[in-house]
This record gives structure tokens, sequence and C-alpha cells, in this order.
């Protein structure tokens, strides 16, 4: 699904160097996890991927199935399948949740060669996924993300997730600012989307959020690199002795 | 020469072509703004409030003319339910315009209002003159003394439907001068609609007097022709518990000042003055506001949005003068650019003048660019570039419209701001 090979990247307006050779595959229906101290280049990663400016990629490859994800534009991402979900999602004043949405939505199915939603199956639809999230339809009303709780904007992160139906999700520190109940609230919604065809990229501080979402594969990121992989219990394991070991071990 | 000479040879030029019309009821009220005229002269670049926009286009005696627009969309507010009043280049045209009766409104030209109103009397140049103290308006003056037609309506009840002054421009050197004169009476209510860019050169002036508790809505679109000038004045008196809201559309244009002047006289009174404006290249826009607060407990509120690229200019100057007295006074004021781009430019003077001690009176002013970070929200949800930027700058646009009362009215506007935006993409 998710191929990435020896990706160097660094810091568009100055010389400092942040990934230093990444490679990570993620295979079709997987659940892979990233760990990793602050300034690892966690969020970056996420931000190459989905095509931010200001990064400048100086080696390396990453594919979505065939696709050379590096050479597009965002926009051409989220089409191929690539959705990032934000740890801080914007605020957009004046746009409607509902039009925003269903803007994006026909955008993609247009890029795709895809008939566009008609507005009566657009709201059929939206209707239905957001009362599983439960996003009242004020907040479908609402102007993007205006007005809403941290919990109620990851929830509509994951909502997009839902209506755009990716195959590559990467969720950017998705449980950051979340309370326990909201926490399972987003994780219940993420594993709903689960299944054969979609894959799924967390980067997380904690390990708890992993309890809710069980990861196939869990990455240990440090200076730019992967510098470990594991099953469920690498989580564990930095939960209890923090990065310290791992680091000195690799080192 | 010196400046005043300067100013006093563009002011004869000016005059020497103009002859005051035959107005009856309106004779007296002519002959004094032409002295107010004499007395001022036009105005010129070194005056303070001309610091940003160039008058020479406005007050020249000849008018630079103007292409003619081939608009191929459907007219604005075509399908509300209005009272049409056309006119073609200041001229009226009674095919095109409906019958001027509505019930609970009196309506009347200008040109052809007979001596026996006298309702106007009180009103037509006489909120002008109050507007002159202390900026002087002297475009105003020149347009109470030489204005050829314009509405004159008398609502005594609440209007069942908005009146709609309809103003095409059909020829290029149409040069031209009409003075509407709105009377609310106490709890009346009424929504009017302008739209059109009028002539080549327009010289417009609304004088609107609002009585206690009446309502009056103000909705205005100037049209999309890339060439014409406007110079146009709102004077409006509030009265006890009225209301006075007022919106500008402008797209295109090469040279606008819009001026709006008004008076919060009677308590808890409040006034919305907002405008959204989308410049591109060839384009300078000029808001320049003043609203004077005379009384307790009122409010008002100025909320104005450029968005300006390849080259354009906007220009906002407001002013808000709170008198001794008027304690409890709220007033609001914010006025915003959008860039996008590095030659385009946003002036704007904000004043506030406070002689009460008890108000709340705030002042914004920003010029920004498109935001990166939600740029790339937008987009790394499928949404193209050019779209994203379309819905971003509607989003930048969006709380200026937002002032808009009647939600359908405001849902027109925004379609038609959205459409723009996407033909631009092309």
């Amino acid at each position: 699904m998710l191929k990435i090979e020896n990706l160097h990247v660094k810091l568009e307006d100055e010389e400092k160097q942040i990934l230093k050779g990444v490679n990570l595959e993620v295979g079709a229906g997987q659940v892979h996890a990233i760990m990793g101290p602050n300034g690892s280049g966690k969020s970056t990663l996420s931000y190459v991927l989905s095509g931010r400016e200001g990064y400048e990629v100086t080696d390396g490859e990453a594919h979505l199935g065939d696709v050379d994800l590096l050479d597009i534009e965002p926009e051409e991402r989220a089409a191929a399948g690539l959705f990032l979900a934000f740890q801080y999602p914007v605020e957009i004043p004046g746009v409607g949740n509902m039009t925003f949405l269903r803007t994006a939505v026909n955008a993609q199915r247009k890029a795709r060669g895809e008939e566009e939603m008609s507005a009566a199956e657009f709201l059929k639809v939206v209707r239905a996924k957001a009362k599983t999230l439960k996003i009242d339809s004020d907040m479908l009303k609402r102007p993007v993300n205006v007005g809403f709780s941290g919990g109620e904007k990851k929830r509509n992160e994951i909502l997009q997730m839902a209506m755009l139906e990716p195959k590559m999700c990467i969720l950017d520190e998705t449980d950051s600012g979340l309370d326990v109940d909201a926490m399972k609230l987003v994780s219940e919604g993420v594993n709903a989307l689960r299944s054969e065809g979609r894959s799924f990229l967390v980067i997380t501080h904690y390990q708890r959020l992993l309890d809710h979402i069980k990861p196939d594969v869990v990455h240990i990121m440090a200076n730019g690199r992967i510098i470990k992989s594991g099953g469920p219990e690498l989580a564990l394991e930095v939960e209890q002795n923090g990065y310290a070991d791992i680091l000195a071990e690799v080192s | 020469m010196s400046a005043v000479a300067e100013t006093m040879n563009v002011t004869d030029e000016r005059l020497a072509g103009l002859t005051l019309p035959a107005g009856g009821w309106s004779d007296a009220a002519r002959k004094d703004a032409l002295s107010r005229v004499q007395m001022m002269g036009l105005p010129s670049r070194r005056d303070e409030y001309w610091k940003y926009t160039r008058p020479d286009t406005l007050t020249q005696a000849v008018a630079v003319p103007a292409a003619l627009f081939h608009n191929d969309e459907a007219a604005l507010f075509d399908d509300i339910e209005r009272l049409k009043i056309v006119f073609i280049d200041g001229v009226f045209d009674a095919d095109a315009s409906d019958d001027l009766s509505l019930e609970g409104v009196s309506i009347e030209r200008l040109a052809t209002a007979d001596a026996d109103i006298h309702w106007a009397r009180d009103v037509y140049g006489v909120l002008e003159t109050n507007g002159q103290k202390p900026v002087e308006r002297p475009l105003a003056a020149l347009n109470t003394a030489f204005a050829t037609d314009g509405v004159l309506i008398h609502v005594t009840g609440a209007a069942s439907k908005p009146i709609n002054m309809i103003y095409l421009h059909n020829s290029e050197t149409s040069d031209v001068m009409l003075h509407n004169v709105i009377k609310l009476d106490a709890g009346a209510s009424l929504t009017v609609l302008e739209t059109g860019p009028a002539a080549a050169r327009i010289n417009m002036v609304t004088e609107v007097e609002v009585a206690d508790t009446a309502a009056f809505h103000h909705i205005r679109a100037q049209g999309r022709d890339h060439e014409r000038r406007a110079a146009t004045h709102i004077f409006a008196r509030l009265g006890t518990e009225s209301v006075f809201k007022s919106f500008t559309l402008t797209a295109n244009g090469v040279m606008t000042r819009n001026e709006c002047v008004l008076e919060l006289t009677g308590n808890d009174a409040k006034a919305t003055v907002g405008g959204a404006c989308i410049g591109d290249g060839d384009f300078h826009h000029d808001d320049t506001v003043f609203i004077t607060h005379d009384a307790e407990n009122c409010e008002s509120r100025q909320v104005f949005k450029k968005v300006l690229r390849n080259g354009a200019t906007g220009v906002f100057q407001g002013k808000i003068l709170v008198k001794a007295g008027a304690q409890k006074t709220d007033g609001y004021q914010i006025s915003q650019s959008l860039l996008l781009d590095g030659d385009s430019q946003f002036l704007a003077k904000p004043e506030l003048e406070i002689y009460a001690d008890d108000v709340i009176c705030s002042h914004g002013s920003t010029s920004g660019a498109i935001d990166e970070t939600a740029l790339f929200y937008l987009q790394s949800r499928g949404i193209s570039k050019p779209v994203a930027t379309d819905l971003l700058t509607l989003s930048f646009l969006a709380e200026a419209v937002d002032e808009i009362e009647d939600e359908t009215l405001r849902e027109q506007i925004n379609e038609r701001m959205a459409s723009w935006l996407e033909r631009r993409r092309g």
C-alpha cells in the first residue's frame, strides 16, 4: 500500500535535515504506529507524504500503490487515496462544514473520473456517518471547525475520513488534547473504518491510543530515522521505560 | 498656480459645463448647494480626506469614457419579488420600470415631483448639508445642486417588498448625477436594493431620514463594468430605536469612492455599514465612513473587507465620533484586506474621537495573504489550489456579507461572488 524508501527531507528555507533515510512499508489493511521523542521527525513525515510546502525532499521515494506521491500536488495525493488527519485541524470561518465536505468529496470523485454525488445523496450519507460519530446537525452546518472543542475537531477529522474513504490514512497525534471519552469515540470511528483495503499510519506519543486502535506493527522513530520496529509490545515497552533504553540499544 | 487657485480652476471648469435644473420645490436647496460648492471648491489631492484617492477623474469637467461591459449573467435579485425602477445612463425608463406604487409607500421621481411635495424639501440637501461638517464633501453638494433625477420615497408603514433601483450603463460617455431621498416615518420599514454601474461616471447621493423605531435596509451592488467611475454618498439620520443597515458589493470599476455619513441622534439606534469588494488590476476602491454618535446607548458597526490583486488598491477611512453625552455608545470598526499578490495595496485610516466617558469603541485594520495552513488543509482533502483559494477568499469576505440580515439576499450576494471568482479561474 504505502512504501517509503530511503526518504531524506530538509527544511526548504534552512539547512536543517529532518528525515535522514526513512524506510517503511505498510501493507494493505494493516495498522502501523510510529512513536518517538519530540523532534524525531514524525509530523514532518506526515506533512511530506501529504505534500505540505516548506520541505525539500533531497533523496528517496514514496509510493502509494503505484502512484509516486512526491511528484504530485496535495489534492492529487488525496484523490489517489491519501488522507491526513491533522493534529491541529484548521478553522475556516464563513465556509460551512457541509459545503466543505461536499466540495472535497466531489473534487476527489471528479479527479478519479467518477460521478459526483448529488446533494440529496450526499446529505443522506453524511447524516448517517455523522450520527455514529455523535456529530449533530448543528456541527455540520457551522463553519469548518469554528467554535468546535478539541474533541469535536478530531471527530470532524474522522468524519471527513469516513466521507472521503481513503486507502491510506495518516493520523497525526489524533489523541492530543482528547479526554478519555473523546479518545474512545474517535478510536471507535477509526476502527469502524478498518478494512482489508484500507491502511493506517498512526503517529502518537502515547501507548494509550494503541489500546483502542490496535496496531500490527510499531515503529520507533528518532533523529529522522526509524530505529526499531516490532509488535504492539514495543509500545508497552516505551510506555514503561521511555525511549532511553531503545536509543541506547541502537546507538 | 497656488493650491487654492488650482482648486477653484477645476471647480469653475466643472461648473461651467452645468446648468441648474429648474426644480420648483428644490430650487432653494439647489442654489444653496451651488454656493456651498463655490465656497468649498471641488476636492483636490491636497485635501486630507483625498490623500489616498485621486479625485481628478471625479471632478474634471468632462468624464473619461468607459467601455460598456457585456454582462451575460442574470440580473442580480432577478428572482426576488421587488418593485423595479430603472434608469439607463441616468434617464428613467418607464417601460422597464414597474408602476411606482406600493402600499404604505409613496414613490416619485425627483425630475417630475411637483411643487406641493413638501416632505422631500425637509430632507433634500438638508442631510447633505449636515454632513459637510466637520469634513467637507463638495461632490455631494455638487450633486444636490445639479442632480437631474432620482427617486423620492416616503415610507409610512411596512413596505411589502423591496424597491430596486436598477442603474444601467449603455453609453460610453454618460456622465450622470442622481439624488435619492428616502424618508421613513416612525415605525416604518423598507429595504432598498441598488444594482448596476449607472454610467461611465456617476455621482450619486442618497439621503435617508430614519424616524424613531423605523428600520432601513440597503443592499447595493455596483456592477461589473471595468472602466466606470463612481462617487457616491449616503447621508442618514437615525431616530430613537431606529435601525439602519447598508451593505455594498463592489467588483471591478476603475474608480470608486463610497462615502457614508451617519448621525445617530436618537437613543438606542443601531447602524451598520458594510462592504465587500473584489478588485483586480486597474481598480481603486475607497470607503470613507463617518459615524457620529449624538445620543445614548447607540450601536454602530463598520465592517469592510477587500480582496485585491494585480495592482488593485483599496482605501478605508473610517471615523467614529462620540459626542459628549453619548454615553453607553458601542462602536465597532473593522477593515481588512486580503492581498492575493505583492502588487496590491491597502491603505487604511481608522479614527476614533470620543468625548463621552462611558463608551466601548473598538477598531482594527489588517492586511494579509491567504493562510497557507488553511490552503494546505483544503488541498489535503482533495480540493485544488484555485478552488481552495476561492473558498478562503469567500471565507474572508463572509464577515462583511454576514451583516446582511435577510438570508435570501445574503445568499444571492454569496452566490454572485462565488460565480465571479469561479469565472476568474477560467
